[in-house]
Parts: C-alpha cells; structure tokens; sequence
C-alpha cells in the first residue's frame, strides 16, 4: 500500500494561449507528491495553487474516457495512469499531445482523429435479412468469435497511438492506428456485413499500405489494443481483397 | 451570436442522449437534433459503468421478479407504473445494443450471458467483462455516426436554456474550442447531463459529473426530486474512490473485516455463504445501502482496518483464480493494481464506501416529460421513478438506453405536432446568458475555486453521509450557505476565452452548489430512514424506522426565487400492485416468501 513519504518533482509544462502569446512557453513548478500521486494529480495541485489558467482535459481519472493523453518526456501517456514516483531523479516535462495542432496548454485539436474514426463506418452494418433480426434476440457469436475483434474494441480514442506515429507526422493524411483498428475490429465481426463499404478505405493510399511497421503506437497504447497488429492484419485482408478483385472483377 | 435552429436539442451525450439522438434520428431522418456535450460523446461518465446492465433473459426469470425486486430495492418509493415500463423494455434495448455490436460477455452456445448482482433474486445482469459502461457507450457513439441528422456540438457547454411563455425552446453554449457563444433554438430539449457526485469530496465520479442539467433545470423552476437519495457505493478504491463493481461480489467476492471475518452476517443479510458460492440477495449480494450502512457500524464498533489513507476492509477475490479474474474483471485488475498497488489475484483489495450515483432528479413523467413543456430528461439527472431510495446495480446503465429511447420518441413526436420557433426574445435571453457569463470575469475578490470546491464536498459528507442528524444536516446548510456567499468573491485569473477551464470549472461549480442545497433540504425534511437515507435522531430515535403514513411521499425541492433556497414539499408515490412491505434480504426474506406463498395455498 501506500508510502505517504513527501516528496519534489520537477516539473516543465509548456503553455499557450493563442489570445495573449505569440508563441508557447515553457512554465517550470516544483510539485509535492508521495508514492499514489499521479501525473494528473499533479496537474490538480498545479491548477489549484500555482497556476489557475493551466488548461488540460480530464475527467473519469481510471484511464478508460482517454481525456487526457499528453506528452511526458516525448513520450504519449495518459495523465491519470502516469505516476511521479516513476520518474523519481529525474525531470518531468509535460507538453501536448505530439502532432495534433495545439488548442491551448495541453488541449489539442482532435478534429483530424474524430474525422477518421467517423469516415471508416465504426458500426454493425447487418446484410438485409440480419437488419429484420428480431428485438428478443441475439446474433449468435461464441467466445472465440468475439476474442477475434475484442483486443481491438478497446480503444478510448486518446490520441496516443497518432502521437507516437512516424507516419501520421510525416503524412497527416494517413488514416493511423486508431481508426485503421476500428475498421478492422468491425470487418471481422461476424454479425457484420459490411467489409465490402470499408475495403475502400482500407485499401487506400492513405489506408493500411501507409503503415510503415514501426510498432510504436502499440508500445504506447495505454488500452493494449495493438493497432499495428490490426494494421498487419488488415494489410493481409486488403491483399486478399486484391487478389480475389483480380480474379473476378466487379 | 451564431444560431442554430434544430427541431431537439440533447443536453449530453452520454448513454441516454446517445440513445435519445439515435431515436429521433430513426423515428425521422429530417428531424435536426442538436447532440450537445461539454466533453467528446465517448468521455462521458457512462464509460466508467463497470458491473452491467439488467434484463430480464433467463427461463427462471420474469418481469414481475424484476419489478418486484426494483421496487423492494427501492424502498418502495418507485413510481410502480414506471418501473412496470422499464421491466418491459429493458430486455429489447439490451437486444438492440447487441445488434448494434456491442460485445456482451458470451455463454459457449453464442448466446448472451448474464451474472448475479446485488439486491436481484435472479442472475440477469448482462455485461461486457467489467466493461460494460464503455462497450456501450462507444457502441452508442459509432452507431451514432451513420445518422446524418444528428448534429454533434462537441466540447459545448451549456450555461442556459431558453424558456418563453414557460415554454422551453433552446439552450445557450459556450463553444470551449472557438470561445465563443452558440444560440440553439429547438421544439424539444432534453437534459441527459447525468448526476451531481462531485457534490461529495470522495466519489466514485469523474470531473465532469456536475449535475449541470439538474441546476438548470432548478433555476428554472422545475422540480428536482428525491434528492437526498444519494448512493454510496459499498465498494470503493481506498484513496481514490475509484469504482470496484459489484459485479466482483457477483463473481463470488467477499469481504472481510479486520477480524478476517464477514460481518455482512450481522446486518440482516446472512446466514453467511460458502465462500465461492454467491447466493442471490444474500450477504455480499445485499443491495448498497445495507452494504454501505454495514461499513459505517463496522468503523464505530473498530472492526475496520487501519490504512494510512484511512479505514477499509478487504474485498477478497483471490479464490476466484488468475484466469477467471483476468476473464471477468480485467478492468478491475488493473485499477487495483494501477492505482493500489494491489493484485486482486494474489491479496485481498482494500475498499469503503463511496458516493456514486444521484438517485434524485429533474422530476418527470413515465415517459421524460417534465412539467416544462418542451422540457425532457433522461438517465442519472432525471427522476423518472424507477430507483426510490435505493438504487439497485445494474438498473441505471438499461435505464439509459430505455428512457433514452423513451425521451427520443417523445420529442420526435412533439417535434411533428409544433412549429419552428424564434423571436427576439430568445435572443435576447442568449445575451443575457452571455453577459451573466462573461460578469464573472470582473469580480474582485480574494476567494480561492478550489478551497470552495473542497470545503463544499467535506461538509456534503459531515452532514448528509451514510447516516444523518438534524444537527450536522443543519450545519451543512448554514455551510453552504456561507460557501454560496464566498463563491460570489472567486476571482478568475485566466482572462482568455479560449478553452477556459478555470471559467468554465467555475460555473460547474455554481451548480453544484444549488443541488447541493437541494440534497440537504430533502434530507432534513425527511424525518424517517429508507433506503439510502438513514436517520440516527427524532424523538426517542423515531426517525431511525420508515415512516409509511407520512414518509410514503417523493420529495421535491423548487427553487424559492426570493430566498434562493429550495422549498420543499411532497408528492405521492405510484403504488399499482405492489403494497409496502418490510424490506428484506437473507434468510429473512427466503422466510417471508416461504409464509407468502403457504397464505397463498391456502387461499
């Protein structure tokens, strides 16, 4: 349990303010912590005694609403599932979400990333006859079934995986991790029918084929949802798509 | 100002607004609905729902068990007519989640399964491992997307709505992203902004939970009601009060007290159970007020265990093994783990109770209507009548999505039947909004947001806790009162318009206020003990029992626009076909259905 031992973190955390600066900041503060104080508790402490005007996202503080993905020490993390005494010797620098365009402080503009999640069609869409299945009952799908897409339903959609993405900052028109997963974890529901509406963008220049087989995005994903294993996975489900339009052309 | 004119106006997109946009949208794609939120739809609090949804779905099973168990649970101060409705929905939209992909834990066969959870006779508590909150709210959220009518207004938040002739026909937001003001005029809207937890200083609730929607709605005149019955959660995360479902009692978890003994079996809830053998309605699976209330007489007799982050007891779950904690309760795992440093598979994990839920709210008919007309509310911020003072787990998360669609249909149906609305006043109201807004910038003054904040969530837990007294409810009263005065002085530091939180933190705060002083109003009025609100004092202890002849009544708290403060009256209570009884669980209750049933025979 807990060590209520009192400690001092270092602590550099870059701020703007688009209507009084002319460019961002770098803001340095000295921050109490024991053993349990996480980086968005940190946050808090910073907010409420030092700098009211900090500006962050966050809300449920259990690392499931994905409010509050930022930079640590260049590296993505979630703020709530951060914790000080991991970083104990040594400096702490907090900064935006990398390759997103900054809002304010720490908030960035997810625009882009809403945009792609909503482009590859995240949702069940049934064949005619599946569309008729009556109110009092379910598809059936067997554990195996679901294990197949479960890993890759897990995602908060916290931006992590698009900030540690060599891709997406060189090629901001790639699709990236995120959303690439999602549309996977949909093709391979079996009470889906609508691989066929996805393909295209799967397919596409910005699709699966941009992925460069980094990995990153996995390391950080704070869910362990593994997009690039469903990148992979998607690029061999493209490549059959090709193979089979090849054979029998539309 | 920019305006938008929309034909339903959602106030929160989380379950219930989800569901409500998604029923509008179906009901007629060339309805406009206006999907607001002051977070991205898939932040929302429903994403932290753990344990389950129930639903009626097994051959042993049936609606009037789950009625009858609701209504128990509720200390019979449910709205029986309503609760009736919910049984009967609550299966199809559960049904209709799993169409729309949501992954609900499987038996073998393919089909869904269910488990046990507190205070239901039967196990019907359908989920998505410990996960089942977030499995439905991204569901909700992707499903959303293919309807082209619903118009999202994500990262707004709402400061007013707008009210002409009594009428409600819009609202007003402050868009954080632009820093600006949006006026959305509507036929319908409907307040789906979920509960007030952030009241209470250890909750299980994220930063979000207001109750935005419930302090608007008050200072519009409409009623909240029940609002002293507020849930603590028997199992909460010592330190930081995070959620531990009781979805791990229905695995078969137990808990300890510092004697390594069940001391659930003191409080009307044994015999004691066999460990790994959960029997419904018994023991762990008591319902949460009784849990809680458990707790709050273990500390006074010193039976709790000392931590340096205060009492506890233990959770046990190791019995249940590696691979079916890691199966059933991940999330759970990793919270403990994350955020405790405990691993539930090797040691017992130390919890106490904790706010959770707002069992109160925006009174409302069976349907959401309020008696505003134009004025609809769904979910946690609503009081449709189907929790009374006792929520049972596993009822809310179906509640949103069946008074989501409930809410839905109605306001579709409205929205045929009236026309588009505008004239200058409503104008002029979003500039007032504007203007009231913006005031805050120029207070002088050397008060401190967050030692307000705090002092207000310390003296909601001194006087309107587990237990309660005339004393320190009044206490609580005068505090907040003095805390609304101070909160007058805070002075705002960030001058900028552009996603200021500190600005926006400070008008949550103002309504979080007002339904503070709702729940300790009800709570003094209320001179008996049900559900979750249990009284110590009265006369030679009167208040400590139920009080049926005068008590059998919902509160409601309408704001006195010349005091500031809450009046509080009383409403009756729907009672159809399920007579007040004594309240019971265990051995106990097997007993009093045991003598049901033979007077039965006998007739």
């Amino acid at each position: 349990m807990e060590d209520m031992q009192q400690k001092t973190m270092r602590m550099t955390v870059l701020r703007y303010r688009p209507e009084q600066d002319k460019e961002p900041f770098y803001q340095t503060f000295n921050v109490p912590y024991h053993h349990g104080t996480s980086l968005l508790e940190a946050l808090f402490h910073i907010k409420d005694n030092f700098e009211p005007s900090l500006s962050f996202r966050w809300s449920c503080r259990m690392a499931v609403c994905g409010s509050c993905a930022m930079m640590v020490n260049n590296v993505p993390h979630l703020a709530c599932k951060t914790f000080l005494r991991d970083y104990e010797g040594k400096e702490m620098l907090i900064e935006p979400l990398a390759n997103f365009p900054v809002e304010r402080d720490l908030v960035v503009d997810l625009s882009d990333l809403i945009e792609k999640i909503e482009r590859i069609k995240p949702y069940i869409i049934p064949s005619e006859k599946d569309a008729k299945m009556p109110l009092n009952q379910n598809f059936k799908q067997t554990p195996q079934q679901m294990e197949a897409y479960l890993q890759f339903a897990q995602c908060i959609n916290c931006g992590c995986c698009y900030a540690a993405c060599p891709q997406y900052r060189i090629n901001p028109e790639f699709i990236g991790p995120a959303a690439l997963t999602l549309l996977y974890r949909y093709n391979i529901d079996n009470r889906d029918s609508g691989k066929k509406q996805r393909l295209p963008h799967l397919n596409a220049e910005e699709g699966a084929w941009s992925c460069t087989f980094v990995g990153y995005c996995s390391e950080v994903c704070p869910k362990h949802v593994d997009p690039s294993s469903a990148i992979q996975l998607g690029k061999k489900m493209s490549a059959t798509d090709f193979v089979i339009k090849m054979f029998k052309p539309e | 100002m920019e305006k938008y004119q929309a034909d339903v106006a959602i106030v929160g997109a989380g379950g219930t607004g989800l569901r409500a946009a998604i029923a509008v949208a179906q009901a007629d794609p060339k309805l406009r609905v206006a999907l607001i939120s002051k977070v991205y739809p898939m932040r929302s609090h429903t994403v932290a729902a753990e344990g389950g949804a129930a639903g009626v779905v097994r051959d042993d099973d049936s609606y009037q068990k789950h009625f009858e168990d609701t209504v128990a649970g509720g200390d019979w101060l449910c709205e029986q007519d309503v609760v009736d409705y919910f049984v009967h929905h609550t299966t199809e939209e559960l049904y209709q989640l799993e169409h729309w992909g949501c992954p609900w834990s499987r038996k073998p066969d393919g089909n869904v399964n269910v488990r046990r959870f507190g205070g239901m006779k039967v196990p019907r508590t359908w989920f998505a491992a410990d996960k089942s909150g977030f499995h439905m709210l991204h569901t909700l959220f992707q499903t959303s997307i293919q309807f082209p009518s619903i118009k999202r207004f994500d990262e707004h938040f709402v400061l007013d709505m707008l009210v002409e002739d009594g009428v409600c026909r819009g609202v007003v937001t402050y868009d954080l992203q632009n820093g600006n003001f949006v006026q959305i005029n509507a036929k319908c809207v409907f307040m789906a902004t979920g509960g007030a937890g952030r009241a209470y200083i250890f909750n299980t609730d994220g930063g979000i939970v207001t109750g935005d929607g419930l302090a608007i709605a008050y200072r519009h005149g409409v009623p909240l009601r029940d609002m002293e019955f507020v849930q603590y959660h028997p199992t909460g995360l010592l330190g930081c009060g995070l959620l531990m479902t009781e979805g791990c009692r229905g695995e078969g978890g137990v808990l300890y007290n510092k004697d390594h003994y069940r001391y659930l079996q003191d409080y009307g809830l044994g015999p004691e159970t066999p460990v790994g053998q959960p029997k419904n309605k018994y023991m762990e699976l008591g319902p949460r007020d009784r849990l809680s209330q458990a707790f709050w007489n273990e500390s006074k007799k010193g039976r709790t265990i000392k931590y340096p982050l205060g009492e506890a007891v233990h959770l046990d779950l190791t019995h249940l093994g590696e691979k079916y904690l890691h199966e059933r309760l991940p999330l759970i795992c990793e919270l403990a783990q994350t955020y405790s440093g405990v691993d539930p598979v090797k040691e017992p994990v130390p919890v106490r109770p904790v706010v959770h839920y707002t069992m109160g709210g925006i009174e409302t008919d069976g349907r959401t209507a309020t008696r505003m007309e134009g004025l609809y509310a769904g979910g946690e911020c609503a009081s449709v009548g189907i929790h009374g003072a006792n929520r049972l787990g596993s009822n809310s998360l179906v509640e949103t999505v069946v008074f989501g669609k409930a809410g839905g249909d109605a306001m579709a149906e409205r929205a045929h039947q009236v026309k588009d609305f505008d004239s200058p006043e409503l104008a002029r109201q979003a500039d007032e909004a504007e203007k009231r807004a913006l005031s805050l910038f120029d207070v002088q003054g050397g008060e401190s947001l967050g030692k307000v904040r705090n002092e207000m969530g310390e003296t909601m837990e001194a006087g309107v806790g587990i237990y309660r007294e005339e004393e320190s409810m009044q206490k609580t009263i005068d505090t907040l009162k003095v805390l609304k005065e101070r909160y007058k002085k805070i002075a705002l530091t960030d001058r900028g318009r552009i996603f200021n939180t500190e600005w926006m933190n400070l008008i949550e705060l103002g309504y979080t206020l007002d339904v503070a002083q709702c729940m300790v109003a009800s709570a003094i009025n209320r001179k008996e003990s049900r559900g979750s609100h249990q009284r110590l004092d009265g006369p030679n202890g009167a208040y400590k029992e139920r009080d049926d002849k005068n008590f059998l009544k919902h509160s409601l708290a309408i704001l006195n626009k010349e005091t500031g403060l809450p009046d509080i009256s009383l409403s009756d209570v729907k009672i159809t076909t399920f007579a007040p009884a004594k309240r019971v669980y265990g051995a106990e209750a097997e007993a009093a259905e045991a003598a049901k049933k033979k007077k039965e025979e006998q007739k």
